[in-house]
């Protein structure tokens, strides 16, 4: 390297290796149906057949049990935050503008919680315990995908005591 | 000044079965371990509650995303916890750690389970993250053209295409040694029936310990010793034609000890099989043993699988009364770098 | 039947935001060849390796244990890789040992590392899944909702957080491996720190590190004929349970007392609030402190937030807790169960230095990973087992 050169040029420490790589997901046969659910905006959950458990989204086996899901069940669309986080930090490949909540919902007549947003309110008023339904996208936006809930909203019902969701974080 | 000791305990392949490439690519990674561990357990009469210890293989770079095997382990049933540990490299390791685990003696019988997504759109480019980040992996070679230049160092060193050719007439990747050699180069020297065809895949197995292993199977595959040993990586390093790994791991294990009758090569790449048998005869391999008898992995190769199927193969022979002592094979990384060899025995 | 198994050589690097100096073959030579000459070894005399990681995705090298064979002095030896998830630094220690308790090597270099400056770790926990919402937000995400549930049931008041905070960090200052140097910490400065996933605020946060670290595991014959102090495994133990299933108990999961109790039962331990100097557990946001000691027994129910309230955790105070620092002074992630383990390891052989607790017989070393589901840990001891 010419005296000039390292005037203008750091010394080099690092460099850049970019790798792009594509992937195929499959969903697989149970959260398949799930999705096709999701798009006709309902929410079909599975029973375990070995221990009654209601499992949503599905998932290809029970996890308590290890064989395969038995009859679907709709769900309503209304439930309970568990537990939450509100999200303050940005990074990279972020699809949302903090702040904003990520919660454990608890759908009524399920055994598992699900991760969701919640929306329609400020992020200091979310609550453990806190009433929410599903706010749907517009029928001609849904998709394949739990994005087809746009968020939890806030219902306005009374909290559910601790007590009662306790083993459901 | 090294030490490597071998089995201590009695242990076997009680149990192996494996996915089809057309049923494994209908179900998700969940479904997938569900139905190979329930066949491998409750299918073959093994008790949950006997198995101590459950090791899976799999890597995420095949699946797309990090962590890929916690969700997978679902299909397990794992709400009681279970001492287990997983592997990021094909089931036949997993199977290894599962082995030194068995030799302490204190539980009856380990799972092993692993699985291999063929989800990504040029899987050459994946395995090529294998390589060197400072010095290989930015020149842009892939997995393919990396095994070209093993291939043409064989070549160099006496080889010939007949040679290569000869094997993709027994992966059933060729009709006749004149019809592969009438292909045209993909990577030179190779052509496609010197490659893999990528598939989905998992497999699972049970290792189980003395009266136990009797108790659940009538004719165990007695482990009569595992080893493994890497190469060097730097391709400009090693000497591309011969598998010094491959060689050292099979003297360890004592391939030459005793007449062996089926041996389960995997070698992703055919020219690589003419290295691994060389290696293995080096190391005493029987001239008679039958190669590959179960068509082998490369025709649907599954990445992460391949190997620990190999070694399960070589088990099912055992276990169907066609052989009493086998040979099975795995391999990993860039130009059949890192090699594992399991000797199998029956018992009377 | 079992052998038994002592740790001969620890090392490790000094841990950094980024080592720029180094490649990541020169980041895990530098704690092998510390490791090597602690032991007062050389690669030729080493049966075989045993290395752990977190994802692959983070650096982008695909099972690097093979690239960095070379950087081991490993070509011709058997070379392995573990990944568990966080824990991995502990698992991967725990095969090792069982590598020389099963009697198959008597000389194996164990050894666990991450570069987080030549990767994205945010990035690489965070992607978008495919048919799901964009709820993933890195570790701190995860694990935010978990630490809200034990505030609200155990009704800790918010100072112990800060409290964690600022005592891993004090203790760090002992430590000249320790990434995060920080003299002037105050807690005042933890309570003003932004909070970035509500409860969580950022100086309750474990940093990001470049950072390897090892240990030489050797039989019992090797121990003995070195003449050196060893540190000797008392007992191991792993245990893992499924991400999701109803009425899982994230906060203070079966698998992580399961895993401690069948820990104490191998070492031998009826009473671990007393037997157990010291211990270095897996904390990477400060209030899974309280948790863990909860959860592992070193605390009764709802009391591991007093424990930590007293003083008892602090060097000096009666069961100092990461004495080390901690993985809120250091986290390379892959690495940083194996710098608990080793650290309990320096702790019962006398050899810890500045941040020794002083007359340490019995240590305790601590690693978890994935959805709280995946427990790693291990007890050593001066003496014998
Ligand atoms: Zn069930």
């Amino acid at each position: 390297m010419s005296e000039a050169t390292k005037a203008v040029v750091k010394d080099v420490t690092t460099m850049a290796s970019p790798v792009s790589l594509k992937f195929r997901a499959r969903a697989g046969k149970d959260l398949s149906r799930f999705l096709r659910g999701m798009k006709e905006r309902r929410i079909v959950g599975r029973v375990c057949p070995s221990c009654n458990y209601v499992y949503v989204p599905p998932r290809g086996a029970c996890p308590t049990c290890g064989c395969p899901m038995g009859d679907e069940r709709v769900l309503p669309e209304t439930g309970t935050i568990t537990t939450f986080c509100i999200v303050n930090i940005p990074f990279e490949g972020q699809k949302l503008k903090p702040p904003y909540v990520c919660a454990s919902v608890l759908l009524d007549g399920a055994d598992v919680a699900l991760f969701h947003l919640v929306g329609g309110c400020d992020v200091n008023e979310v609550r453990m315990g806190m009433r929410v339904r599903a706010e749907w996208v517009d029928e001609a936006d849904a998709e394949l995908s739990l994005e087809t809930i746009r968020y939890f909203v806030p219902t306005g019902e009374p909290d559910r005591p601790l007590a009662q969701i306790r083993e459901h974080i | 000044m090294s030490t490597f000791n071998t089995s201590r305990e009695e242990i076997a392949i009680v149990s192996f079965v494996e996915l089809s490439p057309a049923e494994a690519s209908q179900l998700d990674e969940i479904e997938t371990i569900q139905t190979i561990v329930s066949r491998a357990t409750d299918g073959a009469g093994i008790a949950r509650d006997r198995i101590g210890f459950t090791v899976s293989g799999s890597c995420d770079m095949l699946v797309g995303r990090p962590f890929s095997w916690i969700m997978a382990m679902d299909g397990a049933g794992v709400s009681k916890p279970i001492e287990e540990s997983h592997v990021e490299m094909d089931g036949a390791w997993a199977l290894y750690e599962a082995w030194v685990r068995l030799q302490h003696g204190d539980i009856d019988a380990a799972l092993i389970y692993c699985f291999g997504a063929n989800a990504a759109e040029d899987l050459m480019q994946v395995l090529a993250l294998q390589l060197d980040p400072y010095y290989l992996a930015p020149t842009g070679i892939n997995a393919a053209e990396v095994a070209a230049l093993q291939a043409s160092a064989m070549l160099a060193s006496g080889a010939t295409e007949r040679q290569f050719a000869e094997v993709a007439v027994r992966a059933g990747l060729a009709v006749s040694v004149e019809a592969a050699l009438a292909e045209p180069y993909l990577h030179r020297p190779l052509r496609a029936s010197d490659l893999p065809r990528f598939s989905d895949g998992a497999a699972a197995m049970v290792i189980a310990r003395g009266d136990y292993a009797r108790s659940v199977c009538a004719r165990p595959a007695w482990i009569q010793s595992m080893a493994h040993i890497a190469d060097g990586h730097s391709l400009g390093a090693r000497d591309l034609s011969k598998s010094p790994s491959l060689e050292k791991a099979a003297r360890l294990a004592g391939v030459g000890a005793k007449a062996t009758q089926i041996v389960e090569v995997h070698a992703p790449f055919g020219p690589q099989e003419v290295i691994a048998l060389e290696a293995l005869k080096q190391a005493g391999l029987s001239a008679d043993a039958k190669v590959n008898p179960s068509g082998g992995t490369r025709a649907a190769q599954s990445v992460m699988v391949a190997g620990l199927a190999a070694i399960g193969r070589a088990a099912s022979a055992i276990h169907r009364g066609e052989a009493s002592r086998t040979v099975g094979h795995a391999s990993s990384g860039p130009a059949l770098q890192h090699n594992l060899i399991a000797v199998l025995e029956e018992r009377s | 039947m079992k052998q038994r198994c002592a740790v001969l050589g620890i090392g490790q690097t000094h841990h950094a935001a980024k080592r720029g100096d180094l490649s990541m073959s020169g980041l895990v030579r530098e704690a092998a060849l510390r490791a090597l000459d602690d032991a007062g070894m050389t690669f030729d005399e080493i049966d075989a390796v045993v290395m752990g990681k977190a994802p692959d995705f983070f650096e982008g090298v695909m099972t690097p244990e093979l690239y960095l064979a070379d950087a081991l002095g490993a070509a011709g030896k058997p070379v392995f890789r573990v990944h568990t998830a966080g824990s991995v630094g502990g698992s991967t220690a725990i095969f090792a040992t069982h590598l020389v308790t099963s009697g198959i090597h008597k000389r194996v270099l164990t050894l666990a590392w991450e570069k987080q400056s030549e990767s994205n770790a945010m990035w690489a926990l965070s992607p978008k899944y495919p048919f799901s919402p964009p709820t993933t937000a890195g570790a701190g995400g995860y694990f935010a909702p978990f630490v809200r549930a034990y505030i609200e049931f155990t009704g800790a008041p918010e100072h112990i957080g800060w409290q964690v905070a600022y005592k891993d960090r004090i203790h760090a200052l002992k430590n000249p491996y320790a990434h995060l140097q920080m003299p002037e910490i105050t807690i005042d400065m933890v309570k003003n720190s932004p909070v970035l996933w509500d409860p969580i605020r950022y100086l309750e946060t474990c940093p990001s590190s470049d950072g390897a670290g090892a240990m030489i595991l050797v039989s019992e014959d090797v121990a003995e004929a070195s003449g050196k102090k060893v540190a000797w495994v008392h007992g191991t133990a792993n245990r893992t349970e499924a991400i999701l299933y109803p009425r899982r108990n994230q906060v203070l999961p079966q698998a992580g007392s399961d895993c401690a109790k069948a820990l104490y039962k191998e070492a031998g331990i009826t009473d671990p609030k007393r037997e157990i100097d010291t211990a270095e557990i897996y904390v990477p946001f400060a209030w899974f402190e309280p948790m863990w000691l909860e959860n592992i027994g070193l605390a009764d129910a709802n009391d591991g937030w007093k424990m930590v309230d007293s003083g008892d955790t602090m060097l000096g105070g009666r069961q100092p807790i990461n004495p080390s620092g901690g993985v809120l002074s250091s986290n390379p992630i892959g690495a940083s169960g194996m710098l608990r383990f080793l650290e309990a390891a320096h702790q019962v052989r006398g050899t810890a230095g500045e941040h020794q607790v002083e007359g340490a017989k019995k240590a305790l070393g601590h690693a978890y990973g994935g959805g709280s589901q995946y427990f790693a840990m291990w007890i050593v001891g001066a003496e014998k087992p």
